[in-house]
Order: C-alpha cells, then structure tokens, then sequence
C-alpha cells in the first residue's frame, strides 16, 4: 500500500526522524492559513506547495511550486487543487490533485551549503535481507545515478538477526562526506528510520532528497513510503491511510469482492484461476493478437455468484470485445464452474461480448457437455492452444 | 530416488486440525502419503483423521519420526510454525500459507539457515513425487510418475505444465512449488540443481514469472553445470511495470526483472525458451524424444 507523502512523513516523525514541516490543505484558503500558520512556527517566510499523489516526478508536472508571498500561495494552490498532474509516472491523462503539503521551506541561507542525499530502506530479493541504499547524489533519480555513476551508489545489507548495527550507521554518515553536528544527526536520522522501517513494516521508505540545511539539521524532504499489504493486519493505524481516490474504483470494487483484478488497457478480459496462470492468460491473449484488458485472479472459489461478480467488474471496461475464462480445475471441479458461468450468463441476462470458455483438470468433460447444451452463445475449449485460437477466430 | 520426498517421507501437518489442513491432509492420506500425525497446540494427545495429534512439532519427531511438515497456519502465525520445525529437527518444511509479512520470512529464513533442513514455499502448492507422496494442495490426478523435474513459483500453471507433460507421454519425477513471495526458502536454482543431480530426472521444465532475479540466477547455474535438457516459460509478458500481478512477488521493479529480460538471459544459457505456455510440454517431448 502506497503513502502520500504528508502520512509517510507523519509516520517518520512518530519515530524521531527530523521531517520537513508542513500542513495538509484542501482548499485555497486552507493552504492560506497553513502558510501563515507555518511562517509563524518555523520562521519560514517562503513556503512550498506540494501535490499530493501517489506518483513520483511532481516537480516536473508543475505539482511542487515555492510560494514567497501570500498571493503566491494563494495562486500556486489555486492552480494545483483541482489540477491533473502529469508526471512521468502518471498516464497521460494525469492525476487529480485534491490535497497539497504546505510545507516550510527548509532551503535557508547559512553558515553553510545545504546539501542533497538520497537515502532508501528495501528488503533485497536476492540476498534476503533489508538493505539501506544512500548517496551523495540526493534529489536526483536515482537509477540513473546507479548507472552512470556507479561508485555513488552504497549498501548496507542489515543482518536480520541482529539489525542495523553502530559501525554501518558511522559508515553512512562518513561516506556521506559528513562531520561535526550533522554527522551525530545523521546517526539519529538513520537509526530513527530503520526503526521506523521494521515497526511499520514497511517494504519501501525512499527519502530523495535528504537534505543536511544550512545550520546543520538532516532532514526528509520527501517521502515515499510503501508498507507491506501483507502486514496492514496488525496495523489498523497505518491500514486507515489508505487513500481509494488514488486507485481505480474497479480495483477498490473487485477487492470488495475478494477478486484480484488490475486493469490494463487492451481488448480481451479475463477471467483466471490462480495468479501465473491468469499471468499466462494475459500472455496468451497478446500471442492470439489481443491485448489484455485486465489481470484477474478470482482464487480457489469459482462458483456462480463469484463468476458473476467478475463479469460485471471486466464488463465495466468499454473496450472489452472478448472475455476469455481459463480455469485449471484441481481441487476446484470444472463442473461446477462450467455451471457457475451458466448461471451467471442467465442472470445478467445478455452478454453482447464472445466468451470463451477453457475449463481443464478435474471433470473438464463433463463442463464442455454442460457448456454445449446450455444454449449459450460461448466457445468451449480444453487445451490452452484451443482457447488460444478462439480468441484469434472471435477478434478477426 | 527423486528427490525431497518420497514413498518413506514421514508428513506431518501443522494447522492439522483446521479446515484447510484436514481438507488437504485427508486428500494426502487417500493419495498414498505416509501422513504420520499433525499438529495444533492444545490439542495434544487427540486423533483426527486416525492419527495422533501433538502440541509441538518437537513431540511429532520425537514420536513419530517424523521428517516433512506441511504448514496451513494463518499468515500471522507461520513464519514461527516454520522457525519451530526447523528447530525441532524436520528435514523437509513445505509452507503452503499465502500473505506472510515480508519481514517475518525475513527473520525466519536467517533463523532456520542454522538448520540442517530446507524450506519449500511459502504461498506454494507444495511438492509432489508422483505413486509415492503428495506433500501439498495440487490435484494428484494430474500426475504421472515419469522422469521430467519441474520447478514453478505458481500454482495452476505448475499444473497446466504437469498435465502438458503427461499428455505429451511423459510423467514428472518431482514437482516442487517454490511459492510466489519475495522471500522464499527454496530458490529456481537450488531447486533445479536438486533435479540437476537427481539420476532419476531426464530433464526439467523451469517456469518463472516476473519479478526477481531467481531465473537469471538459475539459467546462469544451468550454463555452468548443467547436464539436462531444460524447457523455460516466464509468466508475465504483458505485465504493466510497478504494479503486483497477484503474487506478493510478481512485480516488475526494473529492467531486469521483466519476462523479456528473463527470457533473454534464459536463452542466452541455453535454455529451451517458449513464448506460449501452451507448448511447454510440446516443447519437452521434442527434447526429450527428439
């Protein structure tokens, strides 16, 4: 599950890792007040407009916007609320924005630079462990860095019985080029956000830029947290974030429904039994020269109720010309879903689009043989070739 | 031989006497599985399904011998059912429980390293030595016992494969589940080279999906000490980048882990590559019988 940047930084703050002040706002006059109420605080007599959606790249869509007086804020906020932000991680239509981060502006001259590094906590796939990834190169994107400038680029691979020990914390503050007062609050910084990383249960935190200000302060700047969704059962806290404005309402919907579905931009639908296969499905459809609609999953229960649930969630897709459904029966018996996708055709009454039906495994025969006399206008297949096919014939 | 289980593995199921766990170990039991007993705390000393039921995984090898546990408990609880029977002695622990926190698999996979035992999954089917035991949920019927090994981070496209492979006129000699998750016990390469050193395995069909770096790693093994033929699918072709493809770990996080960039490494490792997973057991024969 994705954060916005105000709750990830909500969440660090909980923890002691120093943030960039700010304050949530809805409308013009509440980033106004927010701004007055920030310049009273920090003694920051700028502020910073930030949009808040989940997709990265928000400077460069003209989301991010450094306000020096009260009209400016008033402007910059008036053109962000309401706006579609485009940003190299949005589609093209863009993101609504309905909440900007007014937030203090931590840029301040001094005794000396402030600087920019970029700091990030994963768990590493490969060497199954969290690694913390920093750099100098802060406020950059940071695969490019990787690229081009290798060398930049440092790990800490953290010991899971043991976390993050004191000699890996010095490391980063020294490879950080660091001394002095920032050096001990980069210390803190860091050890705040392991902590925060592991009691959170977070699989992503990415703090791009962390800034050490001009008096020596280190600071996140930015956010991006992402928590593990397999773990929001023992935090209630953090699994109340969740913002359904940024996801697809089909997505909100179908997971109502306990359905896996996420929706892509092609023309055939489907409808599958268990994630690699439904994976396969997609795969196959662009082979047989569609384009998948959709990836859903509808699990080991397939019955009528459930398959009518996914048919209503891929027809709300206009652009879907063909539902192809591919069950393996194991446990699940093809029989049973052959009737499930029967009743469930019977009960929406007409479906205008050819579905293509390919029931395998556990009584397959006798699904085609309930399939063929239902009087249904669907294609029955049993191998995954066969179902291939189909889905060429009905498109050409 | 094959390998992991076989017709002498002595199971045992932890969350024995839950839905799932009954369900799944009474379908265990009619296949052939040597299913010595299970285990749910507090219900130590009570029979279910004819057999004994303990408290501890301890007490299940203290008395009954047993070797392989099958996990079905709640995703809360499993990452410490599977750090208990490492330490009480099993050889062969299958998890089959989906949506395990991350950094619970994190902390028991660094715990049960110091064992001498290995994980299968978790959010797997589990494994299969076909006629002689079916330690997990997959259809047994499908199976044939044959000598082609196959290795799958997926369910139901493991048993599309099995069943493309016994219609082509060939059976399996074991089938293991890896599981879907990031952290997984049991990786595509260790799993191939277990049927890479099997006598009993002619060839392997290794099927992986996006996200990762597990098939790379394997297809880089394969080139450097492989012996058989191997046929490779990667599920997940017209997956968008960034977002989760069912699986906690089907996710395509750079361009290393798309399906093209698996494939590409596969083949560049002489793997026997196909684009359809309609061909897998097509694909296999041809290798196999010319």
């Amino acid at each position: 599950m994705n954060l916005h940047e105000y709750q990830g930084k909500e969440l660090l703050k909980q923890f002691g890792v120093r943030i960039q002040e700010g304050i949530l706002a809805q409308t013009v006059e509440e980033a106004v007040q927010a701004a007055r109420t920030i310049k009273a605080e920090f003694s920051s007599d700028w502020s910073v407009i930030k949009a808040q959606v989940h997709a990265g790249g928000r400077g460069k869509g003209g989301g991010i916007k450094l306000a020096k007086n009260e009209d400016q804020v008033r402007e910059f906020a008036g053109n962000i609320l309401g706006m579609h932000l485009v940003t190299p991680q949005t589609s093209s239509e863009g993101k609504l924005v309905r909440k900007v981060l007014v937030a203090q502006d931590v840029y301040y001259p001094g005794d000396e630079q402030p600087s920019e590094f970029y700091i990030s906590i994963l768990t590493d796939r490969g060497r199954q462990c969290n690694v913390i990834i920093y750099s100098t190169e802060g406020g950059m994107d940071i695969e490019k860095v990787a690229e081009e400038t290798p060398h930049l680029v440092h790990k800490e691979m953290i010991d899971p019985q043991l976390g993050l020990l004191p000699f890996q914390v010095n490391k980063i503050a020294f490879n950080l080029g660091l001394s002095g007062a920032a050096f001990k609050e980069m210390r803190k910084f860091i050890q705040s956000l392991y902590k925060a990383f592991i009691q959170s249960d977070a699989s992503l935190f990415e703090i791009n830029p962390c800034l050490k200000t001009s008096d020596s302060l280190i600071m996140a700047v930015d956010a991006k947290v992402v928590l593990d969704d397999n773990a929001l059962f023992r935090h209630p806290d953090l699994s109340a974030m969740r913002d359904k404005d940024e996801e697809d309402p089909t997505e909100v919907e179908a997971r109502e429904f306990d359905l896996n579905y996420v929706k892509l931009d092609g023309n055939v639908g489907c409808m599958v039994n268990g994630a690699g296969l439904a994976m396969s499905t997609m795969d196959i459809i662009k082979l047989s020269g569609g384009e998948p609609a959709n990836f859903l999953d509808v699990g080991g229960t397939a019955d009528a109720a459930r398959v009518e649930q996914a048919f209503r969630i891929i027809l709300k897709d206009p652009n879907v010309k063909a539902i192809l459904i591919n069950i393996f029966g194991g446990i699940v018996r093809c029989d049973r879903v052959a009737q499930g996708v029967v009743d469930a055709c019977k009960n929406m009454g007409n479906i205008e689009v050819p579905i293509i039906v390919r029931l395998q495994g556990t009584n397959a025969d006798i699904a085609q043989q309930i399939i063929k006399e239902s009087g249904l206008k669907v294609y029955s297949a049993i191998l995954l070739q066969e179902a291939a096919d189909l889905v060429t014939e009905v498109l050409s | 031989m094959s390998v992991l289980v076989n017709k002498d593995s002595k199971v045992i199921v932890q969350g024995f006497t839950g839905k799932e766990g009954t369900f799944h170990a009474e379908q265990m039991i009619a296949y052939g599985t040597n299913v010595v007993g299970g285990v749910t705390p507090g219900k130590g000393g009570q029979t279910h399904l004819d057999r004994p039921v303990f408290n501890t995984v301890s007490d299940a090898v203290q008395q009954a011998g047993a070797d392989v546990s099958l996990i079905f408990v709640p995703p809360g609880f499993a990452a410490d059912a599977i750090m208990e029977a490492a330490e009480a002695g099993i050889k062969v622990i299958v998890c089959i429980t989906e949506g395990i926190p991350v950094q619970d698999m994190v902390r028991a996979k660094a715990y049960i390293d110091q064992f001498d035992c290995r994980l299968i999954g978790p959010n797997c089917p589990g494994i299969i030595t076909p006629d002689e035991a079916k330690v997990g949920i997959m259809p047994g019927f499908i199976h044939r016992k044959g000598r082609i090994g196959i290795v799958s981070r997926s369910g139901t496209l493991t048993y599309e494969a099995v069943d493309q492979v016994t219609k082509a006129g060939m059976g399996q000699s074991t089938c293991i589940g890896i599981g879907g998750d990031p952290i997984c016990g049991t990786t595509t390469r260790d799993a191939v080279e277990l049927l890479m050193n099997d006598p009993e395995t002619d060839g392997i069909v290794m099927i992986g999906e996006i996200g990762g770096s597990m098939e790379a790693d394997a297809a880089r093994w394969i080139k450097a000490h492989g012996t058989k033929p191997v046929v490779g699918f990667i599920a997940g072709k017209t997956a968008p980048k960034g977002r989760k493809m069912g699986h906690a770990g089907a996710i395509i996080g750079g361009a290393d882990d798309t399906a093209e960039a698996k494939m590409r490494i596969m083949t560049e490792c002489g793997i026997t590559v196909v684009e359809s997973p309609a061909v897998i057991g097509e694909a296999m024969r041809k290798l196999i019988m010319g």
